[in-house]
């Protein structure tokens, strides 16, 4: 058993050493009518065979490295350089365990340190921590910040949000006993109507932008919206916008979290992911989790330790901020990894490349008879488009082709069937998009005429994302 | 400097000596520097301003860093090199389960066939990732003896807090509201957190002077407020308790549930099972007991597994099997709902699916015995000189006090650090709370003798060190990159972030 060391005449030295017969005697407080013996599961494999199984099984996907992909909704393809995976593939990174004996960990905390920075510059506000699960989770922990900071009892989100943040939320709200106003608001959102849902009770809005159909927010004027109600603002973002659009801290949000698998990390069938959260200086003492912090030995060298240790599970156990205590550090290390090569300008380069791709495909897409957009807001890297037959269908011909489709929409909702969510990375190619265009043409022309006149009975009845 | 002699059977720790501090990123960066490469633009490109109103667009760009990609790995690797590791030594943390990570973990997950799916394909465009999350749902149903599980949680503390949602609509859907969970004094701190994150006011049950859960006192404390007991077993102090199943009675009566913290599962696969013990729920650690690695803090896996009368509150979808596809199954209304976006850690469950594959069942088996063993050796080695709280024989790990230490001026922490001179990772201290100057030692099965042997040659010279030489181990680490830290500054004036000097 090649990571099992112990020679049958080793174990018989320590079981002497012991004072015992047999490792049977060591197991001698189990109540013997417990006792089971091995699991039915398989024997075991060589790493040969092993090898062999898991060929087996991945040779059953249709993996995105080997045929076209519009598919995004929270989980980009984007190129991850070379670079990243040699670090972390560093086993003295991810061997490592998390950083609480700081004198023989300096380089994980330096790295949370600096991952820690990169978060706050991205998102424009003052801190940040060592990293979350996922999107989903790092929005419940900025719920419960802003009912915390508050003293209310209720989170307002618009459906614009991702609709399994939502669902997540939902879980946690509902096991909490907090309260929660969904606030139906298709394509995106109107500050007036927002405003009409907020009241003195609300801890705070939770708002995406880009949202999930794909378009921009208006951030600051939600923003404005929420503090007028004494709410606080909690953005949800995608970290390789923020190199264009205007970032949280610009538009006056208290807190914001997102999903930082655009910034190196692999799709690999949705985690681990990397929840991000950033917040004003003044929250810093209700963050969720570890947090690195700089300081300096005896002799004035400089290092870093976990820090305000005082809000977690593993000293205030029922009074922590939560109960968070694995996160996603390896996650964080591939982000900072991502973002000191990519630098300033070329975070940039890659948000503007995914700009141009997804405006040429929607000027291509949106000109097909039949097809048109389901908003006219700005957008970034995906937009909904209405579609004269239902986008499982679409996509169903799509996949014919070898093209796997965008996110359609009825998975989310069943009111919209005929909806389709199509993402654009710095990996889509020109003849990729000109494909899917003429594939899309292949599919409709028969249909367009019919098509549009049911595009036309469906406008105006949106359903509930 | 110390009389060390790091040899291969102790680790390596990193040096002092020839490791001057890394300037941080930002300290490094050159305006026009780059570390990447990117193609043109092979669409007409358009003016930004054209595409997004200015309203909407940055002002001040993200200060990140500007540096060429071999400045990059170097920074990198420097800082890597200032971490100790498993690959690079024993780490012997108590309740951690610090254990070698399989390098065909590493290679499975590499397939492009599981590293470039996107969670939204079509079922049928992922089948063999749906069959390996089924396949790896039934072993760890079989080896903890429960009958459903559910892969969603991204962590142990998240599979508790998932346990203890499905727990609450359990007992809603009875119609009966419960407010109290009650678990050891010698619990994980996650545990209290999640009783609270539940909304329930969290019950202490005191351990007896064997270590065990005092029976009398949880007897007067279970009433029909009880929702839950949560427990390890072995506990942290690494003890098998006897009366779990009398516990288990206990619970059940009073119509409350068991939850099972997996924290601990390496020391019982293939001897006992939580399932026959009386746990309705119960989250594994597969960063723990199978192998994925903990990359300095996570990403982890702790799926929840349950028994049937649980199962319709497990978190949506579950993968399952119909007409030879696998599919994720959506329609289970009494589901608590999802407790995070997607499927799970899937990156995570391919390592451990591999692992289980390549150990087999008697691999498994081999692994809680060899476990055991190494740990009672490492004791019996040990308790001469460091005061035993409680008698063994112990499970996978151990606890042992520095009283008699403290009595010199020489603090846990200091012994702790001191080991990190002889190349040692220092074992979890201060936990469990119930033991003054704890230690809390977990070799794991993958430590060989050698190894084992030096650590004990390390520790029994530090004793030593503590009678004739009380300074050197006070005033250690010696050799590592820096010497203790100053916490309370860090604490008082936070530095969380870098910026430029002004």
């Amino acid at each position: 058993m090649s990571y099992l060391p112990h020679t049958p005449g080793e174990r018989q030295e320590m079981l002497e050493a012991i004072g015992v017969e047999s490792v049977d005697d060591l197991f001698a407080n189990v109540p013997r009518d417990l006792l089971s013996g091995p699991p039915k599961i398989p024997a075991g494999l060589s790493e040969m065979e092993v090898l062999r199984l898991i060929d087996g099984l991945a040779s059953k996907n249709q993996d995105l490295e080997h045929r076209p992909s519009f598919l995004g909704a929270g989980a980009y393809l984007h190129y991850i350089p070379s670079a990243v995976g040699a670090v972390t593939g560093r086993s003295e990174f991810y061997t490592s365990y998390t950083p609480y004996q700081a004198e023989v960990s300096q380089g994980t905390l330096q790295v949370i340190y600096e991952y820690q920075t990169m978060i706050a510059e991205l998102t424009g506000l003052d801190v940040s921590n060592a990293s979350l699960y996922d999107a989903a989770t790092a929005m419940v922990e900025a719920s419960t910040m802003a009912i915390n900071e508050t003293g209310r009892g209720k989170i307002a989100i618009g459906t614009g949000v991702h609709p399994e943040y939502r669902a997540v939320l939902r879980t946690y709200m509902t096991g909490q006993g907090f309260e929660l106003t969904e606030i139906d608001e298709p394509w995106v959102s109107d500050p007036a109507s927002v405003g009409q849902a907020l009241d003195d009770t609300t801890a705070g809005l939770i708002v995406q932008s880009p949202n999930f159909w794909g378009a921009i927010e208006p951030m600051a004027q939600l923003s404005d919206v929420a503090h007028a109600h004494g709410a606080l603002l909690i953005a949800v973002v995608n970290p390789i916008s923020l190199s264009l659009l205007a970032p949280p801290g610009e538009y006056g949000a208290d807190l914001a979290v997102g999903c930082g698998q655009p910034l190196g990390i692999p799709l690999q069938y949705g985690g681990p992911y990397l929840g991000m959260i950033a917040a004003r200086s003044d929250l810093v003492r209700r963050l969720p989790g570890r947090i690195a912090g700089a300081t300096v030995d005896k002799q004035g060298r400089r290092g870093y330790v976990l820090t305000l240790q005082a809000r977690e599970q593993h000293i205030r156990r029922e009074k922590a901020t939560s109960n968070i205590c694995t996160n996603h550090a390896l996650m964080a290390l591939a982000a900072t990894v991502y973002l000191s090569l990519m630098g300033k300008e070329g975070l940039r380069e890659v948000a503007n490349l995914c700009l141009q791709k997804a405006h040429y495909a929607a000027q291509l897409v949106s000109a097909i008879p039949g097809l048109s957009m389901a908003y006219d807001a700005p957008f970034f890297n995906e937009f909904t488009v209405q579609t004269p037959v239902p986008a499982t269908e679409v996509n169903r011909f799509l996949l014919s082709r070898d093209i796997v489709g965008g996110y359609d929409l009825a998975r989310a909702a069943p009111g919209l069937d005929n909806y389709l969510i199509l993402a654009f990375t710095e990996m889509t190619t020109r003849q990729e998009i000109d494909d899917l265009a003429a594939t899309l043409r292949d599919l409709l022309p028969e249909q367009a005429s019919a098509g549009s006149q049911a595009a036309l009975q469906g406008a105006g009845t949106r359903g509930k994302a | 400097m110390s009389d060390s002699q790091p040899g291969t059977q102790a680790g390596r720790v990193p040096s002092g000596c020839g490791n001057p501090g890394v300037p941080v990123i930002f300290e490094q960066t050159s305006p026009g520097r780059k570390g990447y490469s990117l193609p043109a633009p092979d669409v007409p490109e358009r003016p930004v301003e054209e595409l997004i109103p200015s309203a909407y667009l940055r002002q001040k760009p993200a200060a990140l860093p500007e540096l060429s990609e071999p400045d990059v790995v170097r920074h990198f690797t420097h800082l890597s090199q200032r971490n100790y590791s498993i690959d690079s030594g024993f780490y012997p943390l108590g309740s951690c389960t610090m254990k070698y990570n399989p390098k065909v973990n590493e290679v499975a997950v590499t397939r492009s066939g599981f590293r470039a799916i996107h969670p939204y394909q079509p079922e049928a465009t992922v089948q063999g990732a749906l069959e390996l999350m089924f396949r790896l749902q039934e072993a760890l149903c079989e080896i903890a003896g429960m009958d459903a599980f559910s892969l969603q949680p991204a962590a142990g503390a998240h599979g508790e807090l998932t346990g203890l949602f499905m727990i609450q609509a359990y007992h809603r859907s009875r119609g009966d509201r419960r407010s109290e969970i009650i678990a050891p004094d010698s619990s994980h701190g996650t545990n209290p957190a999640s009783a609270a994150m539940v909304g329930c006011k969290l019950v202490t049950v005191r351990s007896d002077r064997r270590g065990r859960v005092d029976l009398e006192e949880l007897k007067r404390l279970v009433n029909e407020r009880t929702a839950a007991l949560m427990l390890t077993n072995p506990s942290t102090l690494g003890l098998f308790d006897e009366q779990v199943q009398d516990m288990a009675d206990l619970v059940h009566a009073a119509g409350g549930l068991m939850y099972y913290d997996g924290a601990n599962l390496n020391a019982i696969m293939g001897v006992a099972r939580p399932g026959d013990m009386g746990f309705d729920v119960v989250h594994l650690n597969l960063h723990k007991t199978f192998t994925t690695p903990h990359g300095g803090g996570g990403p982890g896996a702790g799926p929840v597994g349950v028994k049937d009368r649980l199962a319709p509150f497990l978190p949506v979808p579950l993968v399952s099997e119909r007409a030879e596809q696998f599919v994720l199954e959506y329609d289970r209304p009494r589901s608590i709902g999802k407790v995070r976006s997607f499927y799970g850690n899937f990156g995570m469950l391919v390592r451990a699916f591999t692992y289980i594959r390549r150990m087999g069942s008697d691999g498994l088996t081999q692994v809680s015995r060899d476990a055991v063993l190494s740990a009672n050796y490492l004791r019996s080695q040990l308790n001469d000189l460091y005061e035993e709280p409680y008698a063994g024989p112990n499970m996978h790990e151990f606890v042992l006090s520095g009283k008699r230490q403290r009595k010199k001026g020489v603090r846990t922490l200091d012994i702790a650090k001191r080991l990190m001179d002889y190349g040692f990772h220092p074992p979890t201290v201060y936990f469990p709370l119930i033991v003054d100057e704890a230690f809390m030692v977990e070799p794991t099965e993958t430590e060989n003798k050698d190894t084992l042997d030096a650590f004990v040659a390390a520790m029994r010279q530090i004793a030593r060190e503590v009678e004739e030489s009380p300074d050197l181990v006070t005033s250690a680490p010696h050799v590592t990159v820096v010497g203790r830290l100053d916490e309370a500054r860090a604490a008082r004036s936070p530095d969380l972030r870098w910026r430029p000097e002004r």
